[in-house]
């Protein structure tokens, strides 16, 4: 039977600061070593000050993945060399002593089947390492200190998994999950990152490291079991090793070094004393933890109707789903469940756009009600949405600034159906013979008011016009 | 004007406008310009003293707050940051360090209007007990040139014994402040385990290590710990000393306290004859004073100096990881190396007893060897815990001689690392455990100084220091002869 296990590494990106100093926790948009101090730089004397709401985030995983959570927790010092590493060691979280790292022993249900949680542990992330040069006599290594002692949560699951496709599907739950949780943004690049370790019936372990993205991770995972198979076929032995992506040729590659033999002389950091988290801390994260996806979707259908596909792709996405829980107010909430389904998230795609967008809740439960009390057509709708995102004024504001209103009073309709039947002298001779061609003079009227036309009142006044049933 | 006051007598006479700040640090650095060069105690002397003194002058004449230390000289060993100027740690390695920011204590005496005299030898990253491992040229004794000051903070020593400043902080991991303070007759002071923020003190054993007063009496040790202590928000492992003052009921006495004698630092085949009269001679004035002495036996003290230098070693090799001269360090050129290569090259730099520890360091704690050496130390320091709180519901005090044996020649241990080892004997178990212990100077025998050792239990400064004091009352020791 094909084994799988992950080892993710999830950066805390929603905290201020990193895990022992105050520089910021998303370093992104630094310039190169900007954003460090003698800190996470491992200047002589400096001393780590853990960061508690970075003990918080990371038990609120814990707690969210069923784990057991202890009632201390300790840091250790995995001491090796390397040069993304200012201090040559890492703090990092360790069985040693009982559990004391953040949590342990937890599940979660990817495609009805139970993948259980080995360890959560807390540790700093490392610098970034920037190869330059092309010679091997020119070749540079530049180090990027920004991101050392970024808050990272690593999550080691058991060999649950059996297939590529279930780890495809577990990481993305556990993305989603994260996100949920308001604890991390996943879709930052870097900001979650995972190794594999893969044997099939019989053979070794091999561990894959170096994969850049999930979509990759799938990719290693599927073409490690193809090796591993073939080997065996072949009766050759698979050996217990490391193994590294290699992103360019898409196969995994023998890492030179042998790192099973890695000696890293564990012990504990004494610069950071033993943290207490009482029932009381663990009973509050409990109560103020965000609901989780799952039960977000059952309550969008029960509560709402909503559709289950619907409900689906709202609930597992934290922005959309915080505006709808914003705009709805329980008697709109299907209306509102579908614009923001339809139409707002192709508008607010990435996230850049959703951090530009001005959009609030009330802004969609206006449109959703001026939709329903015919004050405004669907079309022009779609253009109030985009004016909203961009300057967030209300609804009213905007449908008065851009003329959206309805054209329902009847005489000028009828004015403008006069226009259009002139014009389309052909298409009216038409009409009179094929009822069908009508839609095509409600279009005209259409372009012509930008929309605004009443649909209904527009088929019934050119019917009444061209004599036709 | 006599150099030899003590910090309360100096901040009289700046007081009593006997002499100005700017009068009394001028004579020290002439101090220091005639005796330094023969005692080595300083690795820098500060530039802006004398600006320094000025200012305080000034705020003095014109009634503006003056801190408490009323501009005295203290020195500081050099492995304690001071934002702008080197911290080498008398190592090679750190010879171009400049610390990017001031650790807590020096802000704390900077506050106070203290003069930061100069920074101060020690053995290279505080690894030793003589100077001799200081890679820029061991001190020496002012009682004796000729023998070693005691260490690792032995330049500390050396500046507050031989009158170049009023004190000195300096720092105690298995005896560091203690040991030289014995050596050299000052009061060295080591303090509970977080009494004192270590908040740029350069790492060799976090665990176990602090930062104290070296000073010329009790009293002047307890007015340093009353500005030195406390809190620290950039210090984790700092515990809250409730405001003690220090200074209030020195002078309280010991009537009626229990002493233990610690049989195992008191054992008369590791103490040389001197050291084991001059003890024996104390535990008599104590009981003068009323103390009520008793034999005390902790078994792990045997044990304590292999556990010492295990856990020591273990922590050293990994404080010291990052001393791979990339980010700071020395001049030394980088290009055409591989990163492992370039690493072991420029930590080719560290001295004999650093490159030691590092070996050890790499060895106790590693994945085959831990259970036999690393946790077993382990072991050991959490059974003497225990031993040592469970005499402390019988004691007040425990005492024994600061070091088993008196002030050595330089060279005569320093190529028997053991035999070294064992000089750390009676010292280390109050690091192992977190307990303060302070040295008082006691005698001086054949020329050179000996020191008695008192520990008390966890944040008891303040008996401590009235014990301390009772002691130090009741010797009178001649000038040093320098």
């Amino acid at each position: 039977m094909t084994k799988i296990g992950l080892e993710i590494h999830c950066q805390l990106t929603k905290l201020e600061s990193k895990l022992f100093c105050s520089c910021k926790a998303d370093y992104r948009g630094f310039e190169p070593n900007t954003n460090i101090c003698p800190v996470c730089m491992g200047i002589p004397g400096s001393l780590p000050l853990l960061n508690k709401s970075a003990v918080e985030k990371a038990t609120l995983i814990a707690m969210a993945l069923d784990c057991k959570t202890p009632n201390r927790i300790a840091f250790f010092r995995k001491n090796y060399f390397y040069p993304d590493l200012p201090k040559n060691f890492q703090i990092t979280q360790l069985n040693a002593y009982g559990n004391t790292s953040i949590g342990w022993e937890g599940k979660i249900s990817v495609e009805n089947k139970e993948i259980k949680i080995r360890r959560i542990q807390l540790e700093e992330d490392p610098g970034r390492l920037i190869y330059e040069g092309a010679t091997e006599k020119t070749k540079l290594t530049l180090v990027d200190y920004n991101r050392a002692g970024t808050p990272l949560v690593e999550i080691v699951t058991e060999p649950d998994f059996e297939t590529p496709h279930q780890v495809r599907e577990f990481l993305n739950i556990l993305s989603d999950l994260l996100e949920n949780l308001n604890v991390s943004d996943p879709g930052l690049e870097g900001a979650m990152r995972a190794d594999a370790n893969v044997s099939i019936d019989g053979g070794s372990k091999v561990e894959i490291k170096n994969i850049g993205s999930f979509h990759d991770l799938e990719k290693a995972v599927h073409f490690e079991i193809t090796r591993q198979q073939s080997l065996a076929e072949r009766k050759i032995e698979i050996i217990q090793e490391t193994r590294h992506w290699d992103d360019g040729r898409k196969i995994t590659v023998s890492a030179r070094t042998k790192e099973e033999e890695a000696e890293y002389r564990y012990h504990l950091e004494a610069d950071i004393p033993w943290v207490r988290i009482d029932d009381n801390t663990k009973n509050q994260l409990q109560v103020h933890m965000p609901e989780s996806i799952s039960s977000k979707k059952e309550r969008y259908v029960s509560k709402y109707g909503i559709t289950l596909q619907v409900a689906d792709i709202l609930s597992s996405d934290r922005y959309f789903s915080e505006l709808f829980e914003k705009a709805n107010n329980e008697t709109n909430a299907k209306d509102i469940a579908n614009m923001i389904t339809t139409d707002i998230m192709g508008l607010l795609d990435t996230r850049e756009k959703r951090e530009m967008s001005k959009l609030e809740g009330d802004h969609i439960s206006d449109l959703v009600e001026y939709i329903k009390s015919n004050k405004i057509t669907r079309a022009s709708a779609k253009l109030a949405l985009d004016e909203v995102i961009k300057n967030g004024k209300p609804l009213s504001q905007i449908i008065e600034d851009l003329d959206l209103g309805h054209v329902s009073d009847e005489a000028t309709l009828s004015d403008i159906i006069t226009e259009v039947l002139n014009e389309e002298a052909k298409a009216v001779e038409d009409a009179k013979q094929n009822p069908d061609i009508v839609n095509f003079l409600v279009g005209k009227v259409m372009q012509k008011t930008r929309g605004k036309a009443d649909p209904e009142l527009t088929l019934v006044l050119l019917k009444k016009n061209l004599g036709v049933k | 004007m006599d150099l030899g006051i003590s910090a309360l007598n100096y901040v009289n006479g700046i007081k009593n406008n006997e002499f100005t700040v700017e009068e009394f640090t001028l004579k020290s650095l002439e101090r220091i310009s005639q005796v330094d060069e023969k005692l080595h105690a300083f690795l820098r002397v500060n530039d802006l003293a004398i600006k320094n003194a000025r200012e305080i002058d000034t705020k003095i004449k014109s009634n503006q707050n003056v801190g408490k230390c009323y501009g005295m000289p203290i020195s500081i060993k050099d492995n304690i940051c001071i934002e702008g100027s080197k911290t080498t740690c008398a190592s090679k390695v750190l010879e171009n360090f400049i610390a990017p920011y001031t650790s807590t204590v020096i802000n704390k005496l900077n506050s106070e209007d203290a003069i930061i005299i100069g920074k101060t030898n020690l053995d290279e990253f505080a690894m030793g007990l003589s100077t001799e491992f200081s890679a820029y040229g061991p001190s020496r004794n002012p009682w004796n040139t000729d023998y070693v000051p005691g260490g690792s903070s032995g330049g500390s020593g050396v500046s507050v014994s031989a009158n170049e400043c009023i004190a000195s902080l300096g720092s105690d991991t298995g005896g560091s402040i203690r040991n030289p303070a014995s050596f050299c007759s000052v009061v060295g002071l080591k303090p509970t385990y977080g009494l004192v923020s270590r908040y740029g003190l350069v790492s060799y054993a976090n665990s176990i290590e602090q930062i104290g007063p070296m000073a010329k009496t009790v009293k002047d040790s307890a007015f340093l710990l009353d500005i030195i202590s406390g809190i620290d928000s950039n210090d984790n492992t700092t515990v809250d000393n409730k405001n003690q003052d220090y200074l209030t009921d020195i002078d309280a006495g010991i009537n009626g306290k229990k002493i233990g004698i610690v049989t195992e630092m008191t054992n008369p085949d590791g103490l040389s004859t001197d050291v084991l009269d001059a003890t024996n001679d104390a535990i008599k004035t104590f009981e003068n004073l009323g103390a009520n002495c008793e034999q005390v036996s902790l078994e792990m003290v045997r044990y304590a100096v292999a556990a010492y230098y295990t856990i020591t070693s273990t922590e050293a090799g990994s404080n010291l990881a990052r001393y791979d001269n990339i980010r700071y360090g020395y001049e030394f050129d980088s290009s055409g190396f591989e990163f492992n290569s370039y690493i072991s090259q420029a930590r080719s730099k560290f001295g004999p007893e650093v490159i030691r520890r590092m070996i050890l360091g790499g060895f106790v704690p590693s994945a085959g060897h831990a259970g036999k050496y690393f946790s077993k130390a382990l072991k050991v320091k959490s059974k003497l815990i225990t031993e040592i709180n469970h005499v402390f519901e019988k004691f007040d005090f425990l005492i024994s001689p600061t070091v088993p044996i008196q002030p050595f020649k330089f060279g005569e241990k320093i190529n028997d690392p053991v035999s070294f080892m064992m000089v750390d004997f009676n010292t280390v178990t109050a690091n192992l455990t977190g307990i303060p212990a302070i040295s008082v100077p006691y005698k001086i025998t054949n020329g050179l100084p000996i020191g008695i050792q008192i520990m008390a239990n966890r944040l008891e400064e303040h008996s401590l220091l009235q014990a301390a004091y009772a002691l130090e009352k009741t010797v009178d020791l001649p000038e040093v002869p320098i």
